[in-house]
């Protein structure tokens, strides 16, 4: 058996029946993460040492009968943009290489709480700028399904590390895609929890009001099952929701008949990959033979939402990374005479191309003069979409679409040309725009043996249902037990 | 044309730190004068991923200032980001109001010269202060305390109503003490807590048009404010006079050359670029809520007033010098309260504890001792235990040094004689050793008396019962 092949629900499993210790899953994975992250490069910090000493304290904790958690010595991998105290928390920039967080993000000490184990902080699109992680700051990680293309992004570091059982599972964050497009070119679950689900403190700000917390996971069960660790109204973030808590595994139905599933005729027009569309085909297929009801709809407005969110992302953006400025903390440049240089140059030389290029879009969208036409006009664009999307919600229960246009491309095949990258958030963006839950999992793969996403788009805060749509759909399917990612070359 | 055929429009952007005891997005203390950066947080550091939580008592004390400066209060509210870079700005951006202050279209009265005159008030927002750049004692450029950063502040923007710097003057003392009042601000100006901006521009009496006006940031005194318009007044004047255009700048008023200097290189015209924080949410106020504040708002200066002459029988003027500041009044009343003589208590603050403020340069609620030392002071002239002329060192020590009165006259041997043998002993020795006056006064010269009753109060350090001093004088002298 082979450790690291496990969901975690496996893992609980067989450590519940004592087939398993904590140490020996800690160590599995360890070797697992020094064997294979040298051609994966999922993680910017590893934090092995000090997993495997804490999964001796948990061991022994646990067979003292002092903890009970059921989560207790699972291992996980946090994307690098999450507070964890004492740990370098860089977001991927130059900017913030030596930054130790002084607190734990909120999820942070949920997962501390459950006595989960971090084995590293993943690898990233610079503060979460990008949609193959190719904008980090130190290194450009691989798909494991094929490591000359990009895992996506920007939670890319994240999905690879789930893709090529480095971890169990993995947190990430996602503004216009990044939990969902990675998942979906890395054949993993990726679930972005309802605008408020999860709280936000602690997450470093891309654009606030599109920002959330989410998983990735190898299976339905195991997301259900982690995002009932990090669900929650948290005092310290004002937008988070005061929702009644929920065991979102009770959910996991495996039943759908009568469910009704609205498909956007939009995304599957133009400049989507004909081998995702035959993929996506087949799933609505397998939907209907499930007892599920799919009827098409127009979400015409999804073609403004990349705009309007472009806006207000980088408009956020341009204001939440003021702070990073070279006085209090992170890189200051060694060149200055004045305020000003210190200013000019810690940010210039800081930050890398595609952050700068998103501060000045957002700059520019927010300046007197041209805040009507730019970031208001945005900000109407992103209420019709709300709109639109209640409406469609008056009668269906979920919105399928594909997670992306196509599947994963070459390193370096897109990174000279942002419009084109940009594109690729296109079936993404608008749930972040609107606030709802989207899940990406796997429904198939290319000619290349790629792994192609379906995008499950709820209602807010009614996870339960998109969660139960794709685990009904991956009982039926069994994606895992046909493809694997090989980590070839 | 001359000075006089001009006429002056100052408009004000006052900024009042508010007494809460925590900051307005996270839980550190406001409390003044701490060690550098030791009332500070991830939070009010910015650092990365940290998030606002509004306080809600920052809500409900501009709700208080807004009601008690006859604002309307709005409803629907919301919290806007101000960006720009400064080291002491922790963000690079300060979280204000933009479009949708709390609070709006009100106005307070103020007299000057006896005469009333409303002056408009714009709106009222709250948003946070900024940390405090100090001057680096070990070496180059600046240390930055972040202390402040967060504090709370409501800005009161006035209309430009006021015509001279004596309107400026009562504008701001009134505001001051309604603030005081209802408690939601200390306003010690000494310590940065109520400062404004000042707006001032010129233009020729009977204009309509309001000139081109400069601001004056951050002044945190009365006196220079006064002085700052005084000068920017016939600055702006002298300029027009000349045939130039006043410059619409900020400037920064240097109070030992008593001049404004230009403060901002105009090529730096700052774009805040505005918009919604994203972190917080829209501020809903019920009608209920307002409601509540308005009904618990404590008695208001006027309302003091009218019952410091009508219960008290004060006179007109002292009600309005005790009412002109919160400390006077609340000294007044408790110190009233306790010794039950109003009109002395009254006559102290109004006379000999004003002039040594005055002297001192200090505010009312810098007044070093309590209400309670204040009415025993009182309460042992009336007793006849001191002399007033006693009570006045006995006040100059509870400013030196504050403590009970009733010590401080047993520590310096202060307690008046009132015992008959020994003020008849002092008597007659005065007596004996002034011959010549005696025979005067017998010879009818009454104003003796007193010189007498002065010798003996000499003879005494001036400890003895002067009333008692007199009628012994009286009676010893017929024999």
């Amino acid at each position: 058996m082979d450790i690291t092949e496990l969901t975690v629900h496996e893992l609980q499993e067989k450590l519940k029946n004592k087939e398993l210790t904590v140490t020996e899953i800690t160590k599995a994975y360890v070797n697992r993460i020094n064997e294979k992250e040298k051609d994966v490069q999922a993680f910017i910090t590893l934090t092995t040492d000090d997993a495997i000493k804490q999964s001796k304290e948990i061991e022994d904790k646990i067979n003292k009968k002092e903890i009970s958690g059921d989560l207790a010595g699972i291992p996980i991998g946090i994307k690098d943009n999450i507070c964890k105290k004492g740990v370098k928390t860089t977001a991927a920039s130059k900017m913030l290489e030596n930054f130790v967080s002084p607190y734990n993000a909120t999820v942070m000490e949920k997962i501390n709480n459950e006595n989960l184990i971090t084995l590293g902080k993943t690898n990233m699109d610079e503060f979460a700028m990008g949609s193959s992680t190719e904008t980090s700051y130190f290194k450009k990680t691989k798909n494991p399904w094929d490591l000359n293309r990009v895992p996506g992004g920007s939670s890319g570091g994240s999905a690879a590390a789930v893709a090529s059982n480095m971890v169990p599972w993995a947190l990430g964050s996602d503004t216009g895609g990044s939990i969902r497009q990675p998942a979906g070119f890395c054949g993993v679950v990726g679930l972005k929890p309802t605008y408020g689900l999860v709280s936000r403190f602690g997450l470093i700000a891309f654009a606030s009001s599109l920002d959330q917390i989410g998983t990735f996971t190898k299976d339905i069960k195991d997301t259900a099952i982690l995002l009932n660790v990090i669900a929650g109204h948290d005092e310290k973030d004002s937008t988070s929701a005061n929702v009644e808590e929920k065991d979102y595994t009770k959910c996991l139905k495996n039943d759908v008949k009568g469910l009704k599933i609205a498909v956007p005729k939009e995304f599957f027009g133009e400049g989507i990959n004909e081998e995702v569309k035959d993929a996506l085909e087949k799933a609505i297929e397998k939907y209907k033979e499930l007892g599920a009801k799919v009827e098409e709809v127009s979400l015409d407005i999804a073609n403004y939402a990349l705009a309007a969110y472009y806006i207000i992302a980088c408009a956020e953006a341009s204001s939440n990374l003021g702070r990073f400025d070279g006085i209090r903390y992170g890189y200051r440049t060694p060149n200055y005479t004045n305020l000003k240089d210190i200013y000019v140059n810690s940010r210039s030389e800081g930050f890398g191309d595609e952050v700068k290029r998103r501060i000045i879009l957002g700059t520019y969208v927010l300046s007197s003069g041209y805040y009507d036409a730019y970031y208001k006009k945005a900000q109407k664009v992103r209420t019709l979409v709300k709109n639109k999307f209640d409406e469609i919600f008056k009668n269906y229960d979920v919105i399928l679409t594909p997670t992306s246009p196509t599947t994963a491309f070459k390193i370096g095949e897109k990174s000279d040309n942002p419009l084109e990258m940009y594109l690729s958030d296109i079936c993404t963006v608008s749930v972040n725009i609107a606030g709802l839950p989207g899940l990406s999992m796997p429904c198939g793969v290319d000619k290349n043996g790629l792994p192609i996403g379906m995008q499950l788009i709820g209602k807010h805060f009614d996870e339960e249902t998109i969660l139960n749509a794709g685990y009904t759909y991956e009982q039926a399917t069994k994606f895992r037990e046909k493809y694997k990612a090989e980590l070839k070359k | 044309m001359s000075i006089e055929d001009y006429e002056t429009v100052i408009g004000l952007e006052v900024h009042a730190e508010l007494s809460t005891k925590t900051k307005i997005f996270c839980k550190c203390p406001t409390k003044f004068g701490a060690e550098p950066n030791t009332q500070v947080c991830p939070i009010c550091m910015a650092m990365p991923g940290t998030l606002p939580v509004l306080n809600e008592k920052v809500v409900e004390y501009a709700v208080k200032a807004g009601i008690s400066t006859n604002c309307e209060i709005e409803r629907d509210s919301k919290n806007d980001r101000k960006n720009y870079f400064y080291p002491d700005l922790p963000k690079a951006y300060q979280i204000s109001q933009y479009d949708k202050p709390l609070c709006k279209g009100g106005f307070i009265e103020i007299n000057v010269n006896g005469e009333n005159k409303k002056i408009g008030i714009t709106r009222i927002h709250i948003e946070e202060d900024a940390g405090k750049l100090n001057h680096n004692e070990f070496g180059q450029g600046s240390l930055v305390d972040l202390n402040r950063a967060g504090v709370p502040l409501i800005e009161i923007v006035s209309e430009p109503d006021m015509r001279s710097s004596e309107e400026v003057d009562a504008y701001l003392k009134k505001l001051k003490s309604i603030l005081e009042y209802i408690e939601v601000s200390d306003c010690k100006m000494q310590e940065g807590s109520y400062r404004a901006d000042v707006n001032v521009s010129v233009r020729k009496k009977g204009d309509t048009e309001f000139g081109t006006r400069t601001e004056m940031k951050n002044m945190n005194s009365f006196r220079s404010i006064v002085r700052a318009i005084e000068y920017e007044r016939a600055r702006q004047v002298e300029v027009i006079e000349n045939g130039g255009k006043v410059e619409q700048e900020t400037l920064r008023w240097d109070d030992v050359s008593g001049k404004t200097f230009s403060m901002r290189d105009k090529e730096d015209a700052q774009d805040y670029r505005y918009f919604p924080d994203p972190d917080l949410v829209a501020i809903r106020l019920s009608d209920e809520y307002i409601e509540n504040i308005r009904k618990n708002l404590p008695e208001m200066p006027e309302s003091r007033k009218d019952r410091y002459i009508n219960e008290l029988g004060l006179s007109e003027k002292d009600a309005n010098f005790l009412t002109s500041s919160k400390a006077y009044s609340d000294m007044f009343e408790k110190a009233g309260e306790i010794c039950k003589n109003y009109k002395a208590v009254c006559n102290w603050l109004n006379s000999d504890i004003a002039r040594i403020l005055n002297e001192k340069e200090q505010e009312p609620d810098q007044i070093p001792f309590s209400a309670e030392n204040l009415a025993e002071l009182v309460k042992l002239i009336d007793d006849g235990v001191i002399s007033s002329s006693i009570g006045k060192k006995v006040l100059d020590e509870l400013f030196a040094n504050p403590r009970s009165p009733k010590q401080i006259i047993e520590e310096k041997g202060w307690v008046q004689i009132s015992d008959e043998n020994a003020i008849k002993e002092v008597v007659l020795k005065v007596i004996k050793e002034n011959e010549e006056s005696v025979l005067d006064y017998k010879a009818g010269k009454d104003r003796v008396l007193g010189f007498l009753v002065g010798q003996a109060m000499k003879e005494t350090k001036g400890k003895a019962n002067p009333k008692m001093l007199n009628e012994m004088f009286i009676e010893e002298l017929k024999k």
